[in-house]
């Protein structure tokens, strides 16, 4: 390890760092953020879902969008897989199917950057028990 | 560098260690592993999340799921459920006791939601053992900061403005502390932090120096800039081997870093760290004491002034703060005095740690904004009092402290109505009383905490304190009178005028505040003979009902001293004169037909 030797070298440094740790900081506040919640039973696994999820973590953090990603159980769309469930700060949740890489890209691109639907939407018919 | 997408982050405080949360963490990752799953999901382990009632904790980020008492065994369901298919695993969440509900996210418990976390902010958050984490987090920001863009005068100024009081327990003005020790003519300075952290059931400064240890280094770094002192000692405990060890790790890394040594962020400032261990006894605690302990000397406290800022270790100005001082210093640097103004009350700023304990439903480590109310603290981030008993009172500020009762509740949490109140803030302690507490016994208890613990250098707590509690015991033994009560105020008031230092100054006042508050309890002792709360064993009698008794006989076959007699099928009785009260006839009896009087 070089020596940090002035402030620049510390902030580049946290720069560098800051993935590290900044998943902790945006959980404590997810309302605030775009939320993305991938289905992720062994059904989904299968048909990619994992994929799926390490592509629209890299890419939001590569196209500087604070969001958190998280995975949730099968959503019992099973027909659709993978599906992905994305919550603008004070929107309803809306739900997309067969979401393979190429899929979400459109979805970031359209619809959680600009806010236009796109193709693919599944109607939410569900209730969560928590919340 | 690997970007995990989930965190799970493993409490390594003392108390979830105890409870194998290392080898849950080992699990975890061998899990992870297992499933192929090493680049995706991270475990880390962290210091303490404060609640400790429920540990070893786990907490899943980014669903912020909480796990409560983990065990090494549940590492595999974790990792298939949650890690791999997004379930969580559901017998091992946080169900709030009050609605019963499963509550999975720790945002919604009661025990976080009036908490500010400032002094915590890292606790239960980052990996204590990488500076890398620390770094991430604004880490050493604010010393790079003050030693390349600010004066020692300028910064003492914004540690001035934002009313940071010391919270070792006498709350002195902390910029003001700063001043003194740089405006004290010397060239030889010392930056000592107080980690001796004594009083019974607290443990505010060990968590942070076992979470969180950069914070106070940081700090101290910033305070030699300040001060113009270049060297830097930690009083800690040996009974700290944790924080010991973490502390060590975090001065190896800072030093590899370059934020200890020389030239740190290019200037011309210097200053290094070295760890000073206390043998445990109360009393080195106290500043002065402290200096003289870490000199090699008798741990015994001298007279003030001259205060350490002037005249401290060997003899040079010395600023001693406490490890929660320290710990709140970076964030006042890097938010400004402005927003920690906003914290508090008019003069009490920012926020407090508090180690719960007693008999309250979640005991556990908080932090609380200044000027929140005892109720808030004990019943909403406490969950009230355990098994649904009756809350009797609060013993704040440790064996120095006072206890307060439910009259005091609504009292605002801030230096001076505490005192007010017959209480102090004190370094964090706060021990909850339920009804089946006699509160002449907790006097006794601290008091018999106190006489311990006196150097015994000065007559007036050598000598008075273990009158008191000769006459505190005799009250517990059915022997007191009516005067005994006046005897105790008197000669507590005669030790606090005339002791050396604050032990001895406050040793009297639990068995005071308590008189004030439970005078009532002590009369039961002295007059009627009776320990109200059924404690006191020597004022206790058992009996049997006659109604109940069977005669089924388990009673005396239960008793250790063959105190019972009585045929089978006929009713039993218990000799008075026999009987050690140990309650084993009460346990075993069936039939309610024992009890206690
Ligand atoms: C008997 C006694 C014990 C003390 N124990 C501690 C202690 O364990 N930790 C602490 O920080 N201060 C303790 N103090 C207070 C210190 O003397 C001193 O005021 C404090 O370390 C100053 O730091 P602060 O201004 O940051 O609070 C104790 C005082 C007395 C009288």
């Amino acid at each position: 390890m070089n020596k940090i030797k002035n402030l620049a070298d510390l902030r580049d440094l946290k720069d560098k760092l800051q993935t590290k740790t900044k998943l902790r900081d945006k959980s404590e506040n997810p309302e605030q953020m775009v939320q993305v919640k991938v289905a992720m039973a062994t059904c989904c696994i299968a048909s990619g879902s994992r994929e799926t999820m390490n592509y629209i973590v890299d890419e939001l953090d590569k196209r500087n969008i604070d969001a958190v990603v998280t995975q949730t159980g099968c959503m019992g769309y099973c027909y659709a897989e993978p599906t992905v469930e994305v919550i603008m700060p004070g929107k309803e949740p809306v739900v997309f199917g067969y979401v393979d890489t190429k899929k979400a890209d459109e979805i970031i691109e359209k619809y959680i950057k600009s806010g236009i639907l796109v193709e693919g939407i599944i109607p939410v018919n569900y209730k969560k028990i928590e919340q | 560098m690997v970007d995990y997408k989930i965190h799970l982050l493993v409490c390594g405080g003392t108390g979830c260690k105890s409870s194998q949360s290392q080898i849950l963490a080992e699990h975890l990752r061998t899990e992870i592993d297992n499933q192929g799953l090493s680049d995706f999901a991270q475990v880390v382990v962290t210091g303490c999340f404060g609640f400790c009632e429920k540990g070893p904790i786990v907490k899943v980020i980014p669903d912020n799921t909480f796990y409560t008492q983990v065990k090494p065994e549940d590492a595999k369901e974790i990792v298939e459920e949650h890690v791999v298919k997004g379930r969580k695993v559901e017998r091992l969440l946080y169900k709030d006791p009050k609605s019963d509900k499963i509550i999975s996210d720790s945002k919604g418990m009661e025990f976080y939601k009036k908490q500010i976390r400032i002094a915590l902010r890292n606790c239960g958050v980052i990996d204590p053992e990488n500076i890398e984490e620390y770094i991430a987090r604004d880490g050493y920001e604010a010393l790079g900061k003050v030693l390349t863009s600010m004066t020692p005068e300028e910064t003492i100024e914004i540690v001035k403005k934002s009313g940071l009081r010391g919270r070792g327990g006498a709350g002195f003005p902390t910029g003001l502390k700063w001043e003194i020790t740089r405006q004290s003519p010397g060239t030889e300075k010392y930056v000592v932090c107080n980690a001796d952290e004594g009083d019974p059931g607290a443990f505010m400064d060990r968590s942070i120096l076992e979470g969180d240890p950069h914070t106070v280094i940081e700090a101290m770094a910033i305070n030699g800039f300040c001060t113009g002192a270049s060297n830097g000692l930690v009083y800690i405990r040996a009974e700290y081997p944790l924080a010991i060890e973490r502390l060590k790790k975090a001065i190896d890394q800072a030093r590899e870093f370059g934020m200890l040594g020389k030239n740190i962020f290019g200037t011309d400032f210097a200053f290094d760290i070295t760890l000073r261990y206390g043998a445990g006894a109360f009393v080195c605690g106290e500043e002065t004491a402290l200096i003289h302990s870490m000199e090699g000397g008798r741990g015994e406290p001298t007279m003030k002034p001259p205060f350490p800022s002037v005249k401290g270790y060997l003899g040079k100005p010395t600023n001693v703060n406490n490890v929660e001082t320290f710990a709140s210093v970076p964030v006042i640097i890097n938010k400004g005095w402005e927003w920690y103004n906003t914290i508090g009350t008019e003069k009490s700023k920012g926020t407090k740690v508090f180690a719960l304990a007693g008999k309250v439903n979640n005991v556990g480590l908080i932090e609380v904004p200044m000027g929140i109310t005892l109720r808030e603290v004990i019943f909403e981030i406490g969950g009230g009092i355990k098994n649904g008993k009756k809350f009797k009172g609060v013993q704040i500020g440790g064996p120095s402290g006072g206890c307060l009762t439910y009259k005091h509740l609504d009292v605002p949490i801030e230096y001076e109505s505490l005192i007010a109140a017959g209480a102090m803030m004190g370094s964090g302690g706060m021990i909850i009383m339920d009804e089946d507490d006699c509160m002449v016994d907790v006097a006794k208890y601290f008091l018999d905490f106190t006489v311990d613990e006196s150097c015994g250098k000065c007559t007036p707590c050598r000598v008075g304190n273990k009158r008191m509690h000769e006459l505190l015991t005799n009250i517990t033994k059915g022997n007191g009178t009516k005067d005994d009560i006046e005897r105790l105020v008197n000669l507590g008031n005669v030790i606090k005028d005339t002791s050396l230092c604050m032990l001895g100054q406050s040793a009297p006042n639990p068995v005071l505040s308590i008189l004030d508050n439970f005078r009532e309890e002590y009369e039961a002792h002295v007059v009627d003979k009776k320990c109200p709360a059924g404690v006191c064993k020597a004022l206790m009698v058992y009996e049997i009902v006659p109604e109940n008794c069977v005669g089924c006989t388990a009673c005396a076959r239960a008793c250790p001293v063959g105190a019972i007699t009585g045929e089978r099928k006929e009713i039993h009785r218990i000799d008075p004169a026999l009987c050690i009260k140990c309650g084993a006839c009460m346990d075993r009896c069936k039939f309610n037909a024992v009890i206690v009087n």
